[in-house]
């Protein structure tokens, strides 16, 4: 059994309600959208990329608390990161949130609150939603992404 | 006891309404879920069975599994006479005319897709319209846009009112002499409303049209005469009437049936075959092809005596107290909006709390025992209509207390405290 403040912490609910990087980049260099059709959440990422870097990072759309402070905890996160870097974060967090053990989530920052979602299965496609869409917009074949 | 559980307590059985006794028939309701008794609030999405439709399915897989309709042996003609006694069951629960008016399928969602397929695809063609409407579930939206896509007929919509509730003027303008099929819920899933179908029919058999029922909500809460509807066609789900998944019904008018080819090839709904030729089986069988969920079947007929044995005006009434009840405890939440207030409504809450989205509200009431259904029910237009992604859905059924509406009014005040 979980306590719901496991998946409820204070930084999610304080992202949730005040989101970071909530905002459109009218000159993004990469645009992508992702939607998860079971719940209706719908994100759009707009990524400024100079270089290799991620020079800077918003997001708009509707969600759940999870989506949208993971969403907001991510652009955070992925502030300055090369793209090299992003593809490890993405790999890090997945493990954060589907892995049974418990891992090092000293380097994940912030982002390791997000960790009491593996105790609701149902909610891992919110949490990962935006970390989806991220990778598909900076690796993937630019169709929009959805959770099915 | 608090003051309030007590006086749950008081309307459980105020209506001479024995909740505790019913609750016993039904085992899935006792039991614990994440450290809560189970409240179990999604009777729209399907309904739990009770104890006399577990037994009969079992009964038939111990002691009579068998194929219908073909064996001489003692065991196929037990199963082919409890599969026909269950036809006979829905006859007189719907008041078909005949039993050849009550053909088998998997659910509303078959039913649906056959009237469009076998009565639609052959009938209609560019300069004809359908009309559904803005409420419906998806079930009945997508086979006509995929019958829109065949023939070339277009498709309409009835709007609905800041209500939930259809607007009757607007049908009207919609209605000429070129609107072939008229595909309405008889009750909403996402907002519980009732339509006025029988004015709906009589409007467009004015015009000539067909009219087809989506009663997946409708015969769990309310009667239904067929007859006395005068809809040519009505669909329902066994699942939502307290039977198994994978059965349904859907009813035509035998006239109208018996025009229509078959929607499925395959054993059971033929005469007689030769390489090159068949010559289909008569009315119910020519639409049931295939072994059919038999089990189902004769579980969904044990549904319908439990229903007939409670009876639909208590369960109604009992409900609408449900209802009652706690739309008056919810009016007191802060931030909470009803969606869906139609005068004509079942035991359904749909809702939205400022500032936390439904799944959210979804999983927090699961952390407290509680199932409700969150998201757009697949209902997404009617979602559109009022400008939001998703609502949570509270419905009730007759095996509901009060005392559970007390638990699912605190949880919501829960789901505040977490976000605030």
């Amino acid at each position: 059994m979980f306590d719901i403040k496991d998946l409820y912490q204070e930084v999610i609910v304080d992202h949730n309600r005040s989101p970071r990087n909530f905002r459109v980049i009218a000159d993004a260099d990469k645009t992508m959208e992702g939607f998860n059709p079971l719940c209706g959440d719908k994100l759009k990422l707009y990524i400024k990329i100079d270089g290799q870097n991620i020079s800077d990072i918003a997001f708009d759309g509707t969600g759940c608390a999870i989506s949208v402070a993971s969403a907001s905890l991510m652009t955070d996160a992925m502030k300055g990161k090369s793209i090299d870097e992003a593809e490890t974060l993405f790999n890090n967090f997945h493990s954060l949130i589907t892995t049974e053990n418990e891992i090092d989530s000293d380097h994940l920052g912030k982002l390791a609150v997000l960790a009491g979602v593996k105790g609701f299965p149902a909610r891992v496609k919110c949490a990962s939603l935006c970390w989806h869409t991220l990778r598909s917009a900076l690796i993937g074949d630019d169709k929009p992404v959805t959770t099915e | 006891m608090n003051k309030k559980s007590n006086a749950a307590q008081q309307q459980n059985q105020s209506l001479g309404f024995d909740v505790k006794k019913i609750r016993n028939d039904f085992p899935i309701l006792h039991q614990i879920i994440n450290g809560k008794p189970l409240i179990y609030l999604d009777n729209a999405a399907t309904s739990q069975k009770p104890k006399n439709v577990l037994d009969a399915i079992e009964k038939y897989y111990r002691e009579y599994n068998s194929n219908i309709h073909r064996g001489v042996h003692t065991l196929s003609e037990n199963a082919t006479e409890a599969y026909e006694l269950a036809r006979l069951k829905i006859k007189n629960f719907i008041n078909t005319r005949s039993n050849k008016e009550v053909i088998f399928v998997r659910g509303a969602t078959e039913a649906i897709n056959l009237v469009a397929q076998s009565f639609g695809r052959n009938s209609l063609n560019e300069n004809d319209e359908i009309i559904i409407t803005e409420l419906e579930h998806h079930a009945n939206i997508v086979p006509w846009q995929l019958l829109r896509e065949q023939t070339g007929a277009t498709l309409k919509f009835i709007p609905i009112n800041d209500n939930g509730e259809l607007i009757i003027e607007e049908y009207e303008k919609l209605l000429s002499k070129n609107t072939k099929i008229v595909a309405v819920g008889h009750i909403s899933n996402a907002l519980g409303t009732i339509n006025p179908i029988k004015t709906i029919i009589d409007m467009a058999h004015e015009y000539g049209a067909k009219v087809l029922i989506d009663g997946a909500q409708a015969t769990s809460h309310t009667s239904v005469d067929v007859q006395k509807l005068d809809c040519d066609f009505y669909a329902f789900s066994g699942h939502k009437v307290f039977a198994p998944t994978g059965v349904g019904v859907l009813y035509g008018k035998q006239a109208l049936l018996e025009e229509m080819p078959p929607y499925q090839g395959g054993g059971d709904m033929i005469k007689m075959v030769t390489m090159m030729e068949t010559q289909y089986n008569d009315l119910p069988y020519k639409f049931e092809a295939g072994t059919p969920n038999i089990s189902g079947t004769i579980g969904l007929g044990a549904a319908i005596d439990y229903v007939n044995e409670i009876g639909l005006e208590n369960i109604s009434q009992y409900e609408n107290e449900l209802l009652g009840y706690a739309n008056q405890l919810a009016s007191e939440i802060t931030g909470l909006k009803f969606i869906g207030t139609a005068k004509q409504k079942t035991s359904i809450l749909s809702f939205t709390l400022k500032g936390i989205h439904p799944h959210d509200i979804g999983t927090i009431l699961n952390n407290e025992g509680i199932a409700i259904r969150t998201g757009h029910h697949c209902a997404m237009p009617v979602m559109e209509r009022f400008k939001i992604p998703a609502t949570s859905r509270a419905s009730f059924a007759f095996y509901n207390t009060h005392e559970e509406i007390d638990a699912l009014i605190k949880a919501i005040d829960k789901c505040k405290k977490v976000f605030n």
